[in-house]
Parts: structure tokens; C-alpha cells; sequence
């Protein structure tokens, strides 16, 4: 079994001799991107013209479709074929395994008769023009027998109950230990539904070759999409062939196939021709999952010094009826603080809502919106700065499992973030700082996200060229995971970055997890490490048993690589002189990488500080973030350029929860009000003032061979709350239930007088 | 119906479905896939192209009214070989991530820069003042483009570099 000690031996990306690591190189696709010429699923060019199909959404929440009327839609021009749950093609039910070890049962599209959620696609029309499709989806006539939505979230929360197979987590004794603390808070925070809104709507174009399924399709992960797909269609897994070469933005909600990529690759079937499929922005809302509501009740009692002796942190959420997905937005906060007495745990309720799912950084997102406005809260009940109180409340070792920590510099991040952003410069009393009608108001929080290490596989080949080429069912969904295993190839082969190509996104490769989690980089960069260790040692022995090379004879463990020449001391030939003459037809190799057995002894997290400073227009109400800096620690950064942009994104969307985004319910129909960018309000460009991140040096051996850590969800992790702290501190109004909305923040100001 | 429409310099003669966006008919027709279609409606910028050199959002227009139009997608930007500054700068400081919205951004860029070089005013621009070139006036005329990935400080420093190398 391996263990962590295993990689504590220096390794090519430890060592770094050519200086690849971690350097800010640009985007190994970005000259595609820059020039449009990057194939998203949609832009793939099936080998003959394709048919366009559209879907039609359910216009009930719940309910049944009692009757199906498409003989206009079908008599439209250019309809090739309309489905409904009457004729689409038979698919093996829900959940089917043909193949024990699929990653994915099999996910039919238009099941029944059932309606389980607004906006559920129910019907396909497929023309020979994407404006025939259009049209003819509006003949499409059903008619419903619709159920009273059971939506109502904030009515249903008596009822919910524990999830399945968990339990709160309790340390101490902590009714006793709050009703002991001589300060106490006890308050409760609201986040709304949100919706990923990825630019790129989910989108499939499939063919068949034969028996062959060829589907281009939007994706995080590749496996479980294939297997998927081969379980829905009945079909052996190797006879879908799946590829997801660039995808234009994912965070959780492209973890999962839906009905355009199942009905593209039936229609294509019936129809013997390529069909594409993709969904609207509208569709997106309701048909793609969701990062759910919470209510989160936060209970602090502290000593007078700030020393936290008992700390919950409860929430309540929902998914779909058939769902099982739980946002568990208080977990983060066991690994955050000491404190003897200490609970937590979540609520669920099951409702006829859209299915809920995982968003960037599910839990942490949510959680730190309450816990860290609480510790604001605290701070100024006990007089104390908010960054000393987070500091005498850090713990020595995980509070819950008393693990030590891999690495845990979180105080560093908290004291250098507040002294780059000049914290000492703010006003701990709130509404005193002005300019003109604006009141002006500095917030921050800490920041936190576990790091995780899935198995991967990964290839490596030489050619006579000496380039190396990468190839992994891996994906990059604008996290950078193209240019990072090009570094990797790179630096552990000792060849120029312009020597490797990387291939990833494509079923037949070998396999890795994906996208998510922010465990990308490490799972897929370890078993790339693997994989380029077992190239050189390939590379060495053929060099040291080759008679005509110069290394023959030597002990093949000492032969480096570097500026693409293999060499034991003064001995030396180009790789591509050595492949060419003892191996022309290249060599490629396998490596793969799991987590060690004795990982989890050690609690490994990611961490940061947000600083932020805010304007409040004391007339409208407005928001605005003048200035915000976060400060990381994660590990090894493989690249310092991409590594910077994954966090000021997810600054930049904590930016968003704390202020504009959220689906409202209409409880009369189950649908979400706002179905659109123009209503659901992501950040745009005027929002964002100055902003920038700074990232630790830190290796965390205990992560990985690389010792490098996730980036992608760290820096949504309380962002959000250091903004609402900024708006409390500029003006004194605290709003609880998010988003930070002029309405509600006008109101408390109203009342302030101001 | 018969429609002419000089796209990245070449003159392209369609038979177009008068319902046809111009974005479909770069997307579906000239296989023009740079323009991005993120939400078809307006409301995101992922499709902007340059029409007589004014930017605009090509889903929301119909490809007949464009008869006789210039228009310059990304595609008519630059190359891969050739990288247009704004492309370069873009790409030197990782203006964006995923990439979907950056044809769009891009194009926008090129539109925006002329506007304000012509001195048309935005809401960042005093009353009656020619509008100066700077990071607010940046980020207001460029907020028509939605980046979900969140990568506009990069795009504002992408974007002065760019101005710079092209002046
Ligand atoms: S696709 Fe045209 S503005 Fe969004
Ligand atoms: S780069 Fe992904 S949306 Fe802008």
C-alpha cells in the first residue's frame, strides 16, 4: 500500500531544474481561443450536414401530460421528427448497469407521462433547420394535469429531516458550552437558489459510424458521460465514443449529462444522420442543475479574550424529490476554528423544485456567507479585529479529528492580506467614512476548501522528433489543466513547452476524473508525473543498452533530462537523436496515480483571506466594490498566471452571491421568475473594481507527489462574506438573507437615518 | 432569400431562411464558429462581430437585413500565426479562461476602441467632456459582455496593453 512518505522523494516537479513549474506561462489552447478557431460541441463538424433538434420544457411543475398533440408540428416545414414520452425510442429504464463496472446507469429521456419539474424537457422536434426546429417546437401542443407545486422552501423547513446516512456532528457539549460563554451570537443567514451560467449553454452534436456512437458534447467528466450514454442506448461502453475537447465553463453544472446529449445520439440513430441539440439560455435555468437555498442558523459563544468555547453551524436545504443531493454548507466550518463545544449539521427537504447540485465550491460557497459574517458580528460584540479574533480562535490540529494538518497557513494569509491592503486604515465603528453621498466600508473573511486526490491514468509517448505528447480523458473547462500537464511533460522530460502536445476531453484516452472539486490539477497532474517518470525510465534504458549510443553500458537511474538532451555526466545525445535512431516509431507508456493509503491521517485544506472594500450609496442603495484582495495558500502552483485567474473568479463570484445572484421561486407554478441573464444578474465588468490575488509559496507534501493543491473553489470560499462585512462596515446595515439587494439594504438605512 | 455579405473581406452569397440570425448564419452557414452563442437573446455579448465597423450583438439581427454589410467576426482579426494585438494581449494577460466568451470580448474590444477615439460618450464620461481613456470608461463600455468565469481584471489590463501596441 503506499503512503505519503513515498512522496516525499525529490521528483522532476519538485525539483524543477528547468524552472517550468509554477512559471506564468500563457494558455497552452489560448491562441485557439483568442482566434475562435477552438470547436466548442456545437461548432464540431459532423461529416455530413447535421439536423437541428430543440427541446420543449414542461410548463408545469408537477403533474402528469394527459394528452399529446403534435400533428401540427409534425406537418411543419422541415420536421424530420417530433418525440414525446409517447414515441421516443424504448431506453433501459432509470439506473441500469448492462456493464457492472459503468460509472453511470443509464438516464432516460422522457421517461413517463410524469412532470417532477418546471421547465423538464417533454418533447423534441428535429428539422432540417435549426429555424425550422424553432418554429415547430411551438406547435407542439401538451396538455397537463398539473399538481400543486410543493416549492415553498422558507414554509417547509419544520419538515425537513436528516439526510439520508448522516448524522449532526457533535464535539464537547454544546447547549452547556454556549449557555456558559459570556458573549454569544445566535443568528440566521439566507442564501437563494443560483444558477451556474456557464457562457456556454449545454450543448451535443453526435453521429454514428456504423455501430459506433460519436458524440461532441459540453462535459466535466468524461467517463460517467460515456458509460451514460452506453447504458441509456443500450449499447456496449466502448461503442460510444465521447469527446469534450473545450468546454466553455462547467463549474459543477456540466458534472452531469442531460437529455441533449440522450436525445442528439437517439435522434441520430433514427434519423441516420448527425443531430445536434443544444439548450437554450432560458432551458438552462430549470434544466441543468442548481446550487440550492440554505438557511443557516450560526450560534457563537466566546470568552470576553475571543476564544470561541462553543460553535454551531445548522442548515437547511432542498432538492428534487427523486434527488438526493445535500449542500452541506456546514462542513467547512469543522477544519476552521477551535472550540471545545461544537455542532453541526444539515436539514433536507425534498421539494418540486429543478434538481439540485453542486456549484463551485458547494458547501464552503454557502457556509462561509453565514459563519463569516458571524465572526464579524462576534468581533464587534467583543471589540476585538475581526483578523485577531479569527487568529486566537486557530486551531493547533483539526478541531474535530485532531489530524495535523498538512499545512495550514492560514494566519499567514489573514496577516499579509491585511497588511497589502492597508486594514490598519479601517474604522472598526461602522458609517464613518464618507464620500460625497457614498459611505465607504472595509470587510474581509478567511477562506477554506478541502483538497482531495482521485485515481487517474494518464499516457505519455516520444516520437522521433522528440516531441512528447500527453494524452488524458481528462478535461479543461478554463481552469488551465492543458497548459499545467504540457508544464509537467515538459519539466519532467527536460523539453520545451513548444515540444510537448497535449491531448485530453476524448473517451479513449486514458482515464481521469475530470473537472470539480478543485481536484483536477492534482489528480491529473500526479498521474501525469507517473506516467513521464515511467517515460524516462523507458527513455533511460533504451539509451544506456543502445550500443550506438554514447550512455551505453550506464546505469540508466542516473540519466537526466534537460534542454532535450539525455545525459550521465559529459556524456550526452538529443532525445530526438537517440529516439530517431533506437526507436523511430516512438515509444508511449502509461502511469497512473492514486491517493496513499495513510492520507487521510493528515487534514489537508486549502486556504485564503478576502479584503474588500465597498462603497454604499446612502440614496440608492447601491453597492459598489471599490477594491478587494485575496491572499492563498494551496499548495505547489503549477502556474502562477492561471492559478491567479481561477482565484479572482471566484473572488469575482462571491462578489456576485453576496450582491446580485439568486433564482427566485414562484410558488404558484415552481418555476424560477428570473430565466435569463438580462434577470439573473451575474457580475459584469462595471461591478468589479480593482481586484487581485496573491498565492503563498507552500508545498504540501502530504497532498500529492507534486504537493500542489486545488485553486478553482478556494477563491469563491467567503468572498462573499468579506463584502457584506465591507457593506456593515461602511454604513452599519447588516442584511442576513442574500443577495445584498438595494431594497433590503435601503430599508436598514432608512431606519439608520442616513 | 438571396443575400450578399462581405464577411472577414470575402463577399458570401447565401440563400438565407429570412429568419436566420446573423449569428447562425456565420454559425450554421460560413461555419463560422468564433461567434459564440451564449444566450440568443441580447444579453451576453458572447456574439458580438463588427457590422461597417460598429460592434453589435449578431443574435439579435437577421442575416437579410445585412445585405450589402461589411461584417468582421473574429475569424477576420487575426490568426493563429498572426495574433492581432488585442488577441495577444489577451492571451499574455489570460483575459479569460474558458475561452467562450472571448471572440465576442475581443471583437467588442476593437468596436469600443474606435467609439471611443470618436469621442461618443458613455456613462462614465462627464457631461459635455470628450470621454479620456481609462479603467472605468473600460469597464462601463465593455460590461455588455458577460465573462461567467469572471475574468475582467485581466481583460481591463489585456485591454489598455492592447491600446498601447496598437497606438
Ligand atoms: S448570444 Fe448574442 S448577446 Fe448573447
Ligand atoms: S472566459 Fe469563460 S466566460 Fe469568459
Amino acid at each position: 500500500m503506499s503512503s505519503v512518505n513515498d512522496w516525499a522523494a525529490p521528483n522532476p516537479v519538485t525539483t524543477n531544474r528547468s524552472g517550468i513549474i509554477g512559471k506564468p506561462v500563457d494558455r497552452y489552447e489560448g491562441p485557439l481561443k483568442v482566434t475562435g478557431t477552438a470547436p466548442y460541441a456545437y461548432e464540431v463538424q459532423p461529416p455530413s450536414p447535421p439536423a437541428y433538434g430543440v427541446m420543449v420544457g414542461a410548463s408545469i411543475a408537477v403533474g402528469r401530460i394527459a394528452a399529446v398533440d403534435t400533428a401540427e408540428a409534425e406537418a411543419a416545414p422541415g420536421v424530420l421528427t417530433v418525440w414525446t414520452h409517447l414515441n421516443v425510442p424504448a431506453q433501459p429504464a432509470r439506473g441500469t448497469k448492462a456493464h457492472p463496472r459503468s460509472t453511470q446507469g443509464s438516464k432516460p429521456a422522457f421517461e413517463s407521462d410524469r412532470v417532477t419539474y418546471w421547465g423538464q424537457p417533454v418533447a423534441l422536434v428535429v428539422a432540417d433547420t435549426l429555424e425550422n426546429a424553432v418554429a415547430a417546437s411551438h406547435l407542439v401542443r401538451l396538455t397537463y394535469e398539473a399538481e400543486t407545486p410543493d416549492v415553498d422552501f422558507r414554509a417547509r423547513l419544520a419538515d425537513a429531516g436528516q439526510p439520508l446516512g448522516e448524522q449532526d456532528m457533535e464535539v464537547g457539549d454544546f447547549d452547556g458550552g454556549f449557555a456558559a460563554s459570556a458573549v454569544k451570537l445566535d443568528e440566521t443567514w439566507v442564501t437563494p437558489i443560483q444558477n451556474h451560467c456557464q457562457m456556454e449553454p449545454c450543448a451535443s452534436v453526435v453521429w454514428w459510424e456504423g455501430d459506433k456512437c460519436v458524440a461532441h458534447t459540453s462535459i466535466q467528466m468524461v467517463k460517467p458521460a460515456q458509460h451514460g450514454l452506453a447504458e441509456t442506448l443500450g449499447i456496449d461502453r466502448d461503442a460510444v465514443h465521447l469527446l469534450t475537447r473545450y468546454i466553455g465553463g462547467g463549474f459543477g453544472g456540466k458534472g452531469q449529462t442531460y437529455d441533449d446529449l440522450t436525445l442528439a445520439a437517439l435522434a441520430a440513430r433514427a434519423l441516420g444522420r448527425p443531430v445536434k441539440v443544444a439548450f437554450t439560455r432560458q432551458q438552462m435555468m430549470h434544466g441543468t442543475i442548481h446550487r440550492p437555498a440554505t438557511v443557516m442558523r450560526v450560534r457563537l459563544g466566546a470568552e470576553k479574550d475571543g476564544r470561541l468555547n462553543a460553535f454551531s453551524i445548522m442548515t437547511w436545504t432542498h432538492c428534487h424529490k427523486e434527488g438526493s443531493f445535500t449542500e452541506h454548507a456546514s462542513n467547512f466550518a469543522r477544519a476552521l476554528y477551535a472550540a471545545p463545544n461544537r455542532l453541526t449539521g444539515h436539514r433536507l427537504i425534498k421539494l418540486d423544485l429543478p434538481h439540485a447540485g453542486p456549484m463551485r465550491a458547494p458547501g464552503e460557497a454557502s457556509g462561509t456567507m453565514s459563519l463569516e459574517c458571524a465572526m464579524d458580528e462576534l468581533a464587534e460584540q467583543l471589540g476585538l479585529d475581526p483578523v485577531e479574533l479569527r487568529i486566537r480562535n486557530e486551531p493547533p490540529v483539526d478541531p474535530e479529528n485532531g489530524r495535523p494538518f498538512s499545512q495550514r497557513q492560514l494566519v499567514r494569509c489573514l496577516k499579509e492580506g491585511a497588511q497589502l491592503f492597508g486594514w490598519d486604515r479601517r474604522l472598526p465603528t461602522p458609517g464613518l467614512v464618507r464620500d460625497g453621498r457614498w459611505l465607504v466600508g472595509m470587510g474581509m473573511a478567511a477562506a477554506i476548501r478541502g483538497n482531495f486526490l482521485l485515481p487517474a491514468k494518464c499516457s505519455f509517448s516520444v516520437d522521433a522528433d522528440g516531441v512528447i505528447t500527453v494524452r488524458q480523458g481528462m478535461t479543461d473547462i478554463g481552469t488551465g489543466t492543458y497548459t499545467v500537464l504540457a508544464q509537467i511533460a515538459a519539466e519532467t522530460l527536460g523539453v520545451t513547452l513548444g515540444e510537448v502536445r497535449v491531448e485530453i476531453g476524448d473517451s479513449e484516452l486514458p482515464p481521469a476524473p475530470g473537472s470539480g472539486g478543485q481536484f483536477g490539477a492534482a489528480s491529473a497532474g500526479s498521474a501525469a508525473l507517473a506516467a513521464g517518470m515511467n517515460l524516462r525510465r523507458a527513455i533511460a534504458e533504451l539509451a544506456t543498452g543502445d550500443p550506438n549510443s554514447p550512455l551505453y553500458g550506464d546505469d540508466p537511474t542516473l540519466v537526466t533530462f534537460q534542454d532535450g538532451v539525455v545525459a550521465i555526466e559529459n556524456k550526452s545525445e538529443t532525445l530526438a537523436t537517440l529516439i530517431r535512431r533506437a526507436a523511430p516509431a516512438g515509444l508511449t507508456i502509461e502511469g497512473d496515480s492514486r491517493p496513499a493509503a495513510d492520507m487521510r491521517e493528515w487534514s489537508t485544506q486549502t486556504y485564503g483571506s478576502h479584503y474588500c472594500e465597498v462603497g454604499v450609496d446612502t440614496v440608492t442603495g447601491e453597492v459598489r466594490v471599490r477594491r478587494m484582495l485575496g491572499v492563498f495558500a494551496a499548495g505547489r502552483i503549477l502556474n502562477y498566471k492561471t492559478a491567479r485567474s481561477q482565484l479572482t473568479g471566484g473572488m469575482i463570484w462571491g462578489v456576485g452571491s453576496a450582491l446580485t445572484e439568486g433564482n427566485v421561486v414562484d410558488p404558484r407554478y415552481g418555476s424560477l421568475i428570473n430565466q435569463d441573464l438580462a434577470q439573473y444578474l451575474v457580475p459584469v465588468q462595471a461591478d468589479i473594481g480593482e481586484l487581485d490575488a496573491i498565492m503563498l509559496d507552500e508545498v504540501d507534501d502530504k497532498a500529492n507527489p507534486m504537493g500542489v493543491k486545488g485553486v478553482g473553489e478556494l477563491g469563491n470560499s467567503g468572498a462573499g462574506a468579506a463584502v457584506a462585512n465591507a457593506i456593515y462596515n461602511a454604513c452599519g446595515v447588516r442584511v442576513r438573507d442574500y443577495p445584498i439587494t438595494p431594497d433590503k439594504l435601503l430599508a436598514g438605512l432608512i431606519a439608520k437615518g442616513l | 432569400m438571396r443575400t450578399t455579405i462581405t464577411v472577414n473581406g470575402e463577399a458570401r452569397s447565401l440563400d438565407l431562411d429570412p429568419r436566420t440570425t446573423l449569428l447562425d448564419t456565420l454559425r450554421e452557414h460560413l461555419k463560422l464558429t468564433g461567434a459564440k452563442k451564449g444566450c440568443d437573446h441580447g444579453q451576453c455579448g458572447a456574439c458580438t462581430v463588427l457590422v461597417n465597423g460598429v460592434r453589435i450583438n449578431s443574435c439579435l439581427s437577421l442575416a437579410v437585413a445585412h445585405d450589402g454589410d461589411e461584417v468582421v467576426s473574429i475569424e477576420g482579426v487575426g490568426t493563429v500565426e498572426t495574433l492581432h494585438p488585442v488577441q495577444q494581449a489577451f492571451l499574455t494577460h489570460d483575459a479569460f479562461q474558458c475561452g467562450y466568451c472571448t471572440p465576442g470580448q475581443i471583437c467588442s474590444t476593437l468596436g469600443m476602441l474606435d467609439e471611443l477615439a470618436a469621442g461618443w460618450p458613455s456613462q462614465e464620461t462627464a457631461p459635455g467632456a470628450a470621454p479620456v481613456f481609462n479603467d472605468a470608461e473600460i469597464r462601463e463600455r465593455m460590461s455588455g459582455n458577460i465573462c461567467r468565469c469572471s475574468a475582467y481584471p485581466q481583460i481591463v489590463a489585456a485591454i489598455k496593453d492592447a491600446r498601447e501596441a496598437m497606438a
